[in-house]
């Protein structure tokens, strides 16, 4: 790096004196200002690393510390209990059992990345009303939660829209969409490719029109057909944005509370695991208990993401 | 602007949108047929559950007894007032009010916070810069829904409990997605611009202030743009440290109506549409912005 010669923009021309080069600047810095300099980048950083720790690393630590403890939360002492809290959560088949409606989550979020790629690569190409179709598949993603869960009790109801549309269609019945426990996951999973797909489809949406354009052309020079362009150009182009997605979605489908704690209130098959620990902390006050089930599944979530750190090469191709 | 397949609508676009005609017969036509199919039938999925709240909110309750199905029309479109009521009886006012504070004391602050740390980490180099680094890092790793339950001990002794300060200082510590942005957007604003301007004597502090920052807009306009929507659509937060009944935010005194209205869908659809309305006119009125935004912060 040469600073000094771009750097005289703001500079009146007289000022470009030898005395002005780094080197003497460094020397001229030197001594009583040495102290300040070094002091100058924590001055900045005080507030961020004064929020990081208070409100990330300090609870990390305690959770850490009561996941070891038979603490209730409330009570001014604890005791140390081992790995009690662990092996309550690894034995108690009830307290494990919430990771199976993480795998309607899971298989939701296949189809949702699937039908993401799929509109994305669709509205890449020429289509008319395109942005009036970006536009209303990316909407939902900015609603807010509670919102989104309103409209879909109201649209699961028994007997409401979903029931009289699928009666249009020849599909008869009422169904119990949010009360039947065979039913509950694939109604709240169905509401989250809803409200996130919108999201998916945009980063991949960007991540095509990224895509130099010469390859296309090159491509159909060569005679390439949209599904050859689409899975020798495309596909390969998105791979890095892809595993990122995939990763998030990972994450996302362990940690889902919103959506089934606004509509059916974590009950019964619905439950998850993130709705779980919240309710042993706030409602049974198991406040070592939920540690370690929050321990459990931070160790899971890091665990997921090393894997994909290592499976997946970082490509810094995401812009 | 991205050029790709959909940048090139011009020349390139039109060569690729004549060939399949000339060359190819009914099968071209056919793929046509079922790309709009496939665009239209998820546009209804994506407007249906949406429009018919919006049908509701316009029914009165006798309408709704009567039982003419959730997709028949409303006797008078003009009917407002389930909206009224929303309004009033769900405190949706002090909602926007409270929801508004948050939001500009935690965007601003996260702007500051994030920018300056950004600046510090990219501009300097000092002792123990990576382990800073990798501290911000390994926090974005850490899903925080996770440490609600410990988070709420530090809220709670520090007094914050039932105030507006709970969520803001909450949004202010957990945006470590924004320093990233601005991570990325200072490497790209030249050494020598901050270099001339200390040679003319400026102190740390100003070539911030008065150089970086400004330089900064765009990347700044992101964050506004990221942070905004994730705290007007909060739920968790306000739901778990705002219980008090006059500190409701937009999400949470929505979630309220779950209880007084019980099976009253037509206010509950108006409280729901009122929530949704703001969010529809920042859409149409940024779109172009908002998908920028997204696509850059989340690529972090």
């Amino acid at each position: 790096m040469t600073p000094t010669s771009s750097s005289l923009r703001r500079v009146p021309a007289g000022a470009a004196t030898p005395q002005d080069t780094p080197q003497a600047r460094r020397s001229r810095r030197k001594g009583s200002s040495r102290g300040r300099q070094a002091l100058t980048p924590w001055l900045f950083l005080l507030v961020p690393l004064a929020f990081l720790v208070t409100f990330s690393y300090v609870p990390i630590i305690n959770m850490i510390v009561y996941s070891f403890t038979d603490w209730d939360g409330v009570s001014p002492d604890y005791a140390f209990t081992g790995v009690e809290n662990y092996v309550e959560i690894f034995t108690r088949p009830e307290l494990f059992k919430v990771f199976v409606a993480s795998l309607y989550y899971l298989a939701a979020a296949g189809l949702q990345i699937a039908l993401a790629l799929y509109f994305a690569t669709v509205l890449s190409f020429n289509t008319r009303f395109r942005n009036l179709f970006k536009g209303i598949l990316f909407f939902p993603y900015l609603i807010n939660g509670v919102a989104i869960g309103f409209v879909f009790l109201y649209f699961f109801q028994e007997g409401g829209t979903f029931d009289t549309v699928l009666g249009l269609l020849g599909v008869g019945g009422e169904h119990l969409w949010l009360g039947d426990p065979d039913l509950v996951n694939f109604s709240l999973a169905g509401v989250s490719v809803w409200r996130f797909l919108g999201l998916n489809f945009v980063l991949f949406l960007g991540g095509i029109q990224s895509i130099a354009p010469e390859l296309y052309e090159a491509a159909e020079l060569d005679g390439a057909g949209r599904w050859q362009q689409f899975r020798f150009i495309i596909v390969p182009s998105l791979r890095p944005l892809i595993g990122l997605t995939a990763i998030l979605a990972i994450s996302g489908c362990l940690s889902v509370f919103e959506i089934p704690y606004i509509m059916t209130g974590g009950a019964g098959a619905s439950e998850t695991f993130v709705i779980q620990t919240v309710k042993l902390a706030f409602r049974f006050n198991k406040t070592g208990l939920a540690s370690a089930a929050a321990v459990v599944l931070l160790i899971i979530i890091l665990l997921v993401t090393w894997l994909q750190r290592r499976l997946v090469p970082e490509e810094r191709a995401v812009a | 602007m991205p050029a790709g397949p959909g940048g090139v609508r011009g020349a390139g676009g039109k060569g690729r949108r004549a060939r399949p005609v000339a060359r190819a017969g009914w099968p071209a036509r056919l793929a046509t047929v079922l790309k709009y199919l496939s665009l239209v039938a998820a546009s209804v999925v994506v407007l249906l559950p949406l429009g018919v709240v919006l049908l509701t909110s316009l029914k009165t309750s006798d309408e709704l007894a009567r039982g003419g199905g959730p997709l028949s029309m409303p006797d008078d479109w003009l009917n407002f007032a389930n909206y009224v009521t929303a309004f009033e009886k769900g405190q949706m006012a002090e909602a926007a009010f409270n929801t508004f504070v948050i939001l500009i004391v935690s965007i601003t602050g996260t702007v500051f916070i994030g920018s300056a740390a950004a600046y510090a980490i990219d501009r300097f180099s000092f002792r123990f810069k990576k382990l800073v680094v990798a501290m911000f890092l390994f926090a974005t790793l850490v899903p925080s829904i996770t440490t609600q339950v410990t988070t709420f001990q530090v809220v709670n002794q520090l007094g914050l409990f039932n105030t507006r300060l709970a969520p803001i200082m909450l949004y202010l510590g957990t945006d470590i997605v924004a320093i990233y942005i601005f991570l990325q957007f200072i490497r790209s604003i030249p050494v020598s611009v901050d270099e001339a301007a200390r040679m003319d004597g400026a102190s740390a502090l100003t070539v911030y202030w008065k150089i970086i920052l400004p330089l900064l807009k765009p990347a700044i306009a992101t964050v506004v743009i990221v942070k905004g929507i994730a705290v007007y659509n909060d739920f968790y937060i306000p739901f778990l440290y705002m219980p008090d009944q006059n500190l409701g935010t937009v999400s949470t005194s929505l979630f309220r109506f779950k209880g007084p209205f019980g099976a009253h869908w037509e206010n509950i659809s108006a409280g729901t549409i009122l929530v949704i309305v703001p969010t529809l006119a920042i859409f149409l009125m940024l779109q172009r912005f908002i998908y920028n935004g997204l696509t850059q912060g989340a690529a972090k």
